[in-house]
């Protein structure tokens, strides 16, 4: 890993085009010029128009931008896939069942296997939460799992996204468009469908509603509002799944029981998607400036009277200090060797650690622990001398603020790019639904680096996305 | 349904039909400026159309002078004007935004669509011919929505929150042209008007989409009480008053029995209608035109405010 030339998912090394990609590759040979320049424009004016739009914070261009689609998918084979979505699995069924452990008995730490510091001291360790039951047992039960690929047989994860995982709606919405400006090649390519998510979804949600419940549960999708960067997303999967779409000042508690207010009169609510995050959900037992949440929230979902998916205090599963541990955790609570790799990750608070950090920065990524979205990372290789002073000196002031890794050679997918097609860096995101079952949809939303040579995917920091085809045996 | 959904479907209504009404008035506005003869003429017309619009003394305020410019921008593009065409289609689309799951798609792209395009176009750009241009294309957005809506919404409480707003709006509209000229419309001993009040009630046709329907109906050439009977007490009319008001109380009416409750809005909606219901012209002209403009103006907002409160908007 790290200095090799990166895996290119097309071809092999010596130029020849990898199975799962051959009716592909015969797909772009046939077509004539200008035919993916024409696919590219229309692939704009489709997203545009369906208002499929995301924020950038800062921008001064305005509040909407429509992310980058590339009309070239990115394929996973049946087998490739088969294995990725066994180890994801078993992530986060384990991630799951540390979850309870640590709100509950915290055998864990009992047992010595993470420090006790780590987890008790963590600003992701939500109090509130213990001995809390959760229905079904489950804390998490939306999780996108970030992961790249480095060689043929080669996966790491990057990140386990436990909170408030986003982008499933690009994933619903790239697959509709490849199908509008394509149709021919799904006739040729069997191509495992993703668009019965949001039905899962629906299931999911429902199947975790509180037990006193008869009848089919009330589901709210609980939103920040029309100024949110993923509010297309909210709305999206609101009206997929035929959920009422509800802002902070739409749901009241009364007597530990949450209410819409509609036309006729309050209306109890089951179960709260939540897409606004842990600190703003509820004023009275968080962030008392949150103007976002529903007082009384909290109390209504320790009562069991309402459930919120994901439970507050999930983050705790996904910081990055604590993801060092995930192939511990696996095993102290499944028995099972991980079948998925973690990054190796430098510890900088270990003097010596951070001393061969300081030394190598420039061949390293650095990442806040907090930080999100490609905010507050640095990409060594592809930093300045000045940057790397910069996050030298972070480090240096804060080493417990900061996780470091090799820079991974990300797989390469063919991308249609202003010189034609040309290989640019992905990672994958697939989602993953946990209620009374785990399911996964197949493939999930490939992030691509569309600047030459850019390793980082993030939409925010100019990304694109993928159709992700996972091939049908 | 969110008592914040019906709010937001009512405001989409009211702020697409807003703007087509905007454009409509604008277009008058620009037509009479460039047949006026009179010294200051074309700036008369531009205000008192500005105060059919209920913008001319924001306009004022702004310290520049009324000319065709100056009056397009303001009314089309100008942000600070809560009525532009801008602010309304803006405020259509945010309304749009926050109910997503509560219009259809058809609804979406095309008030989206037509967003996106207006917002590329720079004012300065738009002059004379182009404006006109520009105008007709907003009435054609408008009817597009409309026509999108019609064909793909449920008939359901929404819709009947959507037309609420669309006609509230609209009764609003045509009330306020006739009001800013109800003068050029009372009895006089002269039964013949001369050129100028022809071109006053050309005006008046021309800001309520009627002077061609106004044939079909009368066979006759413009009378001013014929114009006013028209725009108040025609059924037929779509936009007068009592064809307003009549759809008003029926699309309440519809909600009493979606919900099987009868609440304030409908009484407030059958107080409205009983204004234009069994009387004539002669009958308002002996009561005072201005006086009943005032009072139906007055209970149209109230049907506006206890829609509001009858169905939880906040």
């Amino acid at each position: 890993m790290g200095d090799t030339t990166p895996f290119d998912e097309m071809h092999n090394a010596d130029g020849s085009v990898r199975e799962p990609y051959r009716a592909l590759a015969q797909w772009l040979d046939e077509q004539p010029d200008k035919a993916l320049t024409l696919m590219q424009s229309d692939a704009e004016a489709i997203f545009r128009k369906l208002g499929i739009t995301f924020a950038v914070y800062g921008s001064e261009e305005g509040t909407e931008k429509v992310i980058p689609f590339d009309v070239i998918p990115r394929i996973i084979s049946a087998m490739e896939w088969r294995k990725l979505s066994k180890g994801i699995e078993q992530r986060v069924r384990a991630l799951n069942a540390f979850l309870y452990d640590i709100y509950h008995r915290q055998e864990i730490l009992k047992a010595g296997r993470i420090p006790e510091k780590l987890i008790l001291q963590n600003s992701a360790f939500c109090p509130e939460m213990m001995g809390l039951e959760p229905a079904r047992g489950v804390y998490a039960h939306i999780i996108g799992t970030d992961i790249v690929r480095v060689g043929p047989d080669e996966f790491y994860v990057l990140e386990d996204n436990l909170r408030t995982p986003s982008g499933v709606s690009y994933m619903l919405e790239d697959r509709e468009a490849m199908m509008q400006l394509a149709p021919d090649l799904f006739s040729r390519i069997k191509v495992a469908p993703v668009d019965n998510y949001p039905e899962n979804l629906r299931r999911t949600l429902e199947s975790v509603a509180p037990a006193n419940v008869s009848g089919a549960p009330t589901i709210a999708v609980l939103t920040p509002g029309i100024y949110n960067s993923a509010y297309f997303e909210h709305s999206f999967l609101a009206d997929q799944m035929g959920a009422q779409l509800c802002e902070g000042p739409d749901l009241f508690v009364d007597g530990g029981k949450v209410y819409m207010r509609t036309t006729t009169g309050p209306e109890r609510v089951d179960v709260i998607y939540r897409r606004i995050d842990d600190d703003y959900i509820d004023p009275l037992t968080f962030r008392p400036d949150s103007m976002l949440g529903v007082p009384g929230l909290f109390d209504a979902y320790r009562a069991g009277n309402v459930t919120l998916v994901n439970a507050p205090g999930t983050g705790i599963a996904d910081d990055k200090a604590v993801y060092t541990y995930v192939p511990e955790i696996i095993e102290f609570y499944l028995g099972e060797k991980a079948l998925l790799n973690n990054v190796p990750t430098y510890n900088c608070v270990d003097e010596e650690e951070r001393n061969w950090v300081l030394a190598n920065i420039g061949d390293l990524v650095v990442k806040e622990v907090h930080g999100s979205g490609g905010y507050g990372m640095m990409v060594g290789p592809t930093s300045t001398k000045a940057q790397h002073a910069e996050f030298k000196r972070k480090i240096e002031a804060r080493p417990d603020n900061y996780i470091v890794q090799p820079t991974l050679a990300l797989s390469t997918c063919p991308t249609y790019v202003n010189a034609g097609i040309a290989p640019r860096h992905v990672d994958l995101r697939p989602y993953v639904l946990m209620g009374e079952e785990v399911r996964i949809t197949p493939g999930g939303l490939t992030r691509v680096a569309l600047k030459k040579g850019s390793l980082v995917v993030n939409s925010s920091q100019g990304g694109g996305t993928k159709d992700t085809w996972v091939l049908e045996d | 349904m969110l008592g914040r959904t019906a709010q937001n479907l009512f405001w989409l209504s009211r702020y697409v039909e807003r703007a087509e009404n905007m454009a409509r008035l604008l277009e008058v506005g620009y037509r009479m400026s460039l047949t006026s003869r009179r010294e200051g003429g074309a700036s008369e017309h531009l205000v008192s159309m500005m105060r059919a619009a209920e913008v001319d003394e924001a306009f004022e305020a702004t310290g520049r002078q009324a000319d065709l410019d100056t009056v397009a921008h303001y009314m089309m593009f100008d942000p600070e004007n809560p009525s532009s065409v801008y602010s309304c289609l803006l405020a259509a689309r945010t309304n749009a935004r926050s109910v997503r799951t509560a219009i259809t798609i058809d609804m979406w792209e095309s008030l989206n669509a037509g967003w996106l395009e207006f917002a590329q176009i720079k004012p300065r750009d738009v002059r004379g011919a182009k404006l006109l241009g520009l105008l007709s294309w907003v009435k054609q957005l408008s009817h597009e929505f409309r026509g999108a809506l019609l064909g793909t919404i449920l008939r359901d409480d929404g819709f009947a929150f959507s037309q609420a707003g669309n006609f509230v709006e609209r009764a609003d509209n045509t009330a306020r042209i006739l009001d800013v000229k109800y003068y050029v419309l009372l009895p006089r001993a002269k039964m013949v008007g001369g050129d100028l009040d022809i071109q006053q009630w050309t005006l008046i046709l021309r800001a309520a989409s009627a002077h061609r329907s106004y044939r079909h109906v009368y066979h006759d050439r413009y009378k001013a009480h014929n114009i006013a009977d028209f725009l108040m007490l025609r059924p037929e009319m779509p936009r007068s008053l009592i064809f307003c008001a009549r759809y008003i109380e029926e699309t309440l009416d519809s909600l009493a029995d979606i919900y099987g409750k009868r609440e304030g809005c409908q009484e407030a909606a059958a107080k409205l209608r009983a204004m234009v219901e069994g009387t004539n012209m002669e009958t308002i002209f002996a009561h005072g035109l201005h006086e009943f403009l005032t009072e139906f103006i007055a209970r149209n907002n109230a049907v506006s405010e206890s829609l509001s409160a009858s169905y939880n908007f906040y």
